[in-house]
């Protein structure tokens, strides 16, 4: 940490090791120890943060184990597969970005830590193309759950419809392009008015956020490969059952006798949801039901709306941590352009990677508990 | 410094913490804990008369049965009235009360540390503080108020008009500034310790504190998520908590009293420090049972995460849950009942001196004895089912609450504040404070008891006539109460700008803040600590020269006081 309080600053020019001594510790081992004790507090916060969301999986799949089973083929699997990869492979770059900074090599460690940084853009691309794919299909959270095969053609004329993307993907990117323009614009004016220090650290963030958008790309290919440009074969395990909840959506309320039978008999069911294992019960016999006269299109929607609602909770709470941890990373990208580290001195490398496994480990259970549900 | 300039700072320090820089920048970009705990201390206590006022609107309102008392609510007003005055007393004022304020000022004195681990975050703490209590209070500002009560209990709170949002946002902001102090508090007892300090060389008050920064980080994040996930429920409806999305209400109430119990502990186990510490230097005797006590903390910052059940025995949970929930209940009130024997066994033939902290001590005792039998009644399952939502528990979480952790509070704040601004309070008019606090309380809160146990339920806006007298009592006690708490705060507002000058160890304390200087200096001190007992005041040997109590070994002139290695560079 820093010394903040100018006293100190001055006291410690004195000596050549307390630069980055603050003026409280007594040495270079007890701060660092403090540092190495604080973040491992901090990251248990964070399990637990992130807990409240696991325990709302967990129950909700012990009470509608089906939903999961429906939901998760919406999933692009070999996208979330890719983001594994990536994710782990900005893990081992990290890692290698400690080492280095433990033996002060400053330009090193700035490589790996652009890499790490570029592999975190990356992957908030991915899920970029991941996020408005869904959208367009009308896959919300839970109450604003509106599914439709096929996507929403872009209205002509836009930019959208001109690339042949979704239109939420244009809105998403729009912060990622105004950052990319900036960086670069900045870095020209930093070049020109001498500041080579700074000029070289936005092109770094320049090359970062240029990161997202080759997820964007990546994302797209691998759609437009692993879906073959319609969504119908991802879906296929349950298209007949879905498409049939689909069509006979419209008007489900004015419905005839029947169906507004089935109907009440999935409200009861819903108002049951503490008694689990009666339930379990019902629900396929239910099921089995609704497969004889056609099923009862609300209480799919709202069930596979809550898969959603977790999933969207859960992911974006995840990138949100990714953003935090490019941001701290960017922090360190800057102090190592800056030559900060030293092998007595490293440990904001090594805090700040100890985050980025733990955002990389939630990751790795996210993964298969959303994408791999069998 | 020379050693005996070193000494004379005893007496009289010429710069200090207070006056070493000056201006608001020096107090607004601090990063001295000293600093940071009296802003964190005026921010508390401006919490207080917030939700004191409040209260003391809620408490004229219920004057009489009829509506003809001198303030008369409507129903929706009444609702908001008593969510504000618990949502801020709760998240801004008692949680953060003890141990930000309090325990800043103190923790790393009582370690001979210069300051705490990260004092950054510290700051940051404190100014996430104000951030969480200003969106508290744009709830009322934004015209709708809020009125799920401070539970906000689903699906209520989902379908409310009222700005639960921001009150939530609030206290998720809150909860972070609660984090911030906890992981601080665990690092810097872990890795600052002075040389020789061994844990159980440390303080009451520090095992208190560390046993109270465990639950604020275990526990705490777990209320970030809930609220986070309610704020979703409320703008997207997400189907979690929402049972006409196909949620589960009763979920949130898990989720929320997982925090919650715990916080119940974070609430009060500071303020068992803190008499802990009274009670010792107040009767100048050896605390009975250190280990006990020690352990006794750690012992209920965990049995508290196996409890929160017990907020729930009517809302449906089966029977089998309930059964375990009430019996682990029971269970803490083992090392609470350890820690109430060893006061009172410390007590037995100590030299009591009956000045202003060690009154709100024993009131404490007193209180805090009612408070937590009282809670055995609603953890049992019969009699909770009869008391459930009555004043009966509005009673019982006062007694903890106020009879605990406020009076706690004054008590360390008139403790340490000669520590803090080297001048000594008016013991006397202190100890009428003390006196007014402990009958107001007494006189709201008892009959409070007795309507619950006849039924008189809680959070309601009007009542039948019978229980009258009792809320007449109970309104009478509440302006006592405030009008205590005023002149407790006159007496050391007083003091602090005009009270005489006291040397550095008034009390003869013994544990390491006290050889600091008062006020002490921006490193804390200005020679390196004498480690000693905490509780051995006869290291403490009175200095006629400068008409206090200091260390055998600090107070020799003929041994030299070894300065500090890095000494402080004004
Ligand atoms: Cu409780």
């Amino acid at each position: 940490m820093a010394v903040a309080d100018s006293h100190d600053t001055a006291h410690d020019d004195h000596h050549d090791h307390g630069e980055f001594i603050a003026h409280h510790f007594d040495s270079a081992e007890q701060q660092f120890d403090s540092g190495k004790l604080g973040i491992w507090i901090f990251l248990v916060t964070e399990v637990l943060f992130f807990s409240g969301l696991f325990v709302a999986y967990t129950l909700w799949r012990n009470h509608h184990p089906e939903v999961f089973e429906q939901a998760h083929v919406f999933l692009n699997k070999y996208l979330g597969g890719m983001n594994t990869i990536v994710l782990l492979f900005s893990s081992l770059t990290m890692a290698l970005a400690v080492r280095s900074a433990q033996l002060g090599k400053n330009k090193q460690c700035s490589l790996y830590l652009l890499i790490t940084m570029v592999c975190a853009s990356m992957f908030l691309g991915v899920k970029a193309v991941e996020y408005s794919h869904k959208w367009d299909m009308g896959i919300f959270v839970r109450s604003a759950f509106d599914f439709h095969a096929g996507h929403h053609a872009a209205e002509p004329g836009t930019l959208a419809a001109s690339l042949g993307v979704s239109p939420y993907l244009i809105k998403l990117s729009f912060i990622p392009a105004i950052l990319l323009v900036g960086c670069i614009v900045a870095s020209v004016i930093g070049k020109m008015t001498e500041k080579p220090l700074l000029s070289k650290f936005l092109v770094g963030m320049a090359v970062t956020v240029g990161g997202y958008f080759l997820g964007v790309v990546v994302g797209q290919v691998f759609v437009a490969a692993t879906e073959g440009g319609s969504h119908a074969s991802v879906v296929s395990p349950t298209e007949p059952l879905m498409l049939h909840a689909m069509t006979s959506e419209d008007g489900d309320h004015q419905a005839g006798d029947g169906e507004e039978h089935d109907h009440a008999e999935g409200e009861k069911h819903d108002h049951a949801d503490g008694e689990i294992h009666e339930t379990h019960h019902n629900e396929h016999h239910d099921d089995a039901h609704a497969m004889d006269h056609g099923p009862d299109p609300s209480k799919f929607d709202r069930d596979i709306g809550t898969f959603f609602s977790i999933y969207y909770c859960m992911t974006g709470l995840h990138a949100i941590h990714i953003i935090g941890g490019i941001i701290a990373l960017a922090w360190l990208y800057w102090r190592s352009l800056a030559a900060h580290w030293r092998p007595d001195y490293f440990g904001p490398v090594d805090f700040v990677g100890l985050y980025w496994h733990l955002v990389d480990l939630i990751w790795i259970y996210l993964f298969p508990l959303l994408y791999l549900i069998e | 410094m020379s050693s005996e300039a070193i000494r004379n700072t005893f007496g009289t320090p010429e710069t200090h913490f207070l006056n070493h820089e000056k201006g608001w920048k020096s107090w607004a970009f601090t990063l001295d804990h000293k600093r940071i705990g009296i802003m964190y201390l005026i921010g508390v206590n401006v919490a207080l008369i917030m939700a004191g006022i409040f209260a003391l609107v809620l408490r004229s309102h219920l004057w009489s049965f009829d509506g003809t008392g001198p303030v008369k609510l409507s129903n929706e007003m009444y609702n908001q009235m008593f969510t504000l005055h618990g949502a801020v007393m709760v998240f801004s004022f008692i949680i953060p009360s003890v141990p930000a304020a309090l325990g800043n000022i103190v923790l790393p004195m009582m370690l001979g540390a210069k300051d705490v681990a990260f004092p950054r975050m510290n700051l940051a703490s404190f100014y996430l503080w104000i951030a969480g209590t200003g969106c508290l209070l744009a709830a009322i500002l934004s015209g709708n108020g809020l009125d799920t009560g401070w539970t906000f209990y689903t699906p209520y709170s989902i379908e409310t008009e009222t700005g639960v949002i921001y009150a939530t946002f609030g206290a998720f902001i809150l909860g972070f500034s609660s984090i911030f102090t906890g992981l601080n508090f665990l690092v810097t007892v872990n890795t600052m310790r002075a040389k020789g300090q061994t844990w159980f060389k440390l303080p009451l008050f520090l095992w208190s504190l560390y046993a109270t920064s465990i639950i604020q980080v275990l526990a705490t994040p777990v209320l970030g998520i809930t609220l986070l996930m309610l704020i979703a429920e409320k703008t997207m409806h997400i189907g979690i908590f929402d049972p006409k999305y196909g949620g589960d209400p009763v979920l949130f109430q898990h989720f929320f009293w997982f925090y919650s119990h715990p916080a119940v502990y974070i609430m009060i186990l500071p303020a068992m420090g803190v008499i802990s510490e009274l009670i010792s230097v107040y009767s100048q005797k050896k605390i009975f049972g250190y280990s006990f006590i020690a352990f006794s903390s750690i012992a209920i910052a965990l049995l508290g995460f196996l409890v929160w059940g017990h907020h729930m025995f009517t809302s449906g949970q089966s029977q089998v849950v309930t059964l375990i929930f009430s019996a682990i209940t029971f269970t803490v009130a083992i090392p609470s009942a350890v820690k109430v024997f060893n006061w009172l066994a410390t007590l037995y033939k100590g030299s009591i001196l009956l000045s202003t902290p060690m009154c709100y001590a024993l009131s404490f005792i007193f209180l805090f004895g009612i408070g937590g039998l009282t809670g055995l009644f609603l953890g049992a399952l019969s009699t909770d089912i009869h008391l459930h939502d009555t004043y009966f528990v509005v009673a019982h979480f006062h007694f903890v609450m106020v009879g605990g952790t406020l009076t706690a509070l004054l008590g360390g704040v008139f403790h340490w504040w000669p520590k803090i601004f080297g001048r000594m309070y008016n013991d006397t008019l202190g100890r009428i404070s003390c006196f007014l606090v402990f009958t107001g309380f007494n006189l709201t809160f008892f009959p409070q008891f007795v309507m619950g146990a006849r039924g008189m339920p809680r959070r309601y806006a009007t009542y039948d006539p019978e229980f009258q007298i009792f809320h007449q009592y109970s309104t009478i006690g509440a302006f006592v109460l405030g009008f205590g708490i005023v002149m407790a705060y006159s007496v050391l507002l007083y003091a602090a700008f005009k009270g005489p000058r006291c040397g550095s160890n008034p009390f003869r304390a013994a544990s390491l803040e006290w050889q600091s200087s008062s006020p002490p200096d921006f490193h804390n001190f200005t020679h390196k600590v004498v480690m000693t007992d905490p509780y051995d005041f006869d290291t403490q040997v009175y200095d006629e020269e400068l008409d206090t109590y200091v260390h055998r070994e600090l107070a020799q002139p003929t041994k030299p006081v070894e300065a500090d290695p890095q000494p402080a560079t004004h």
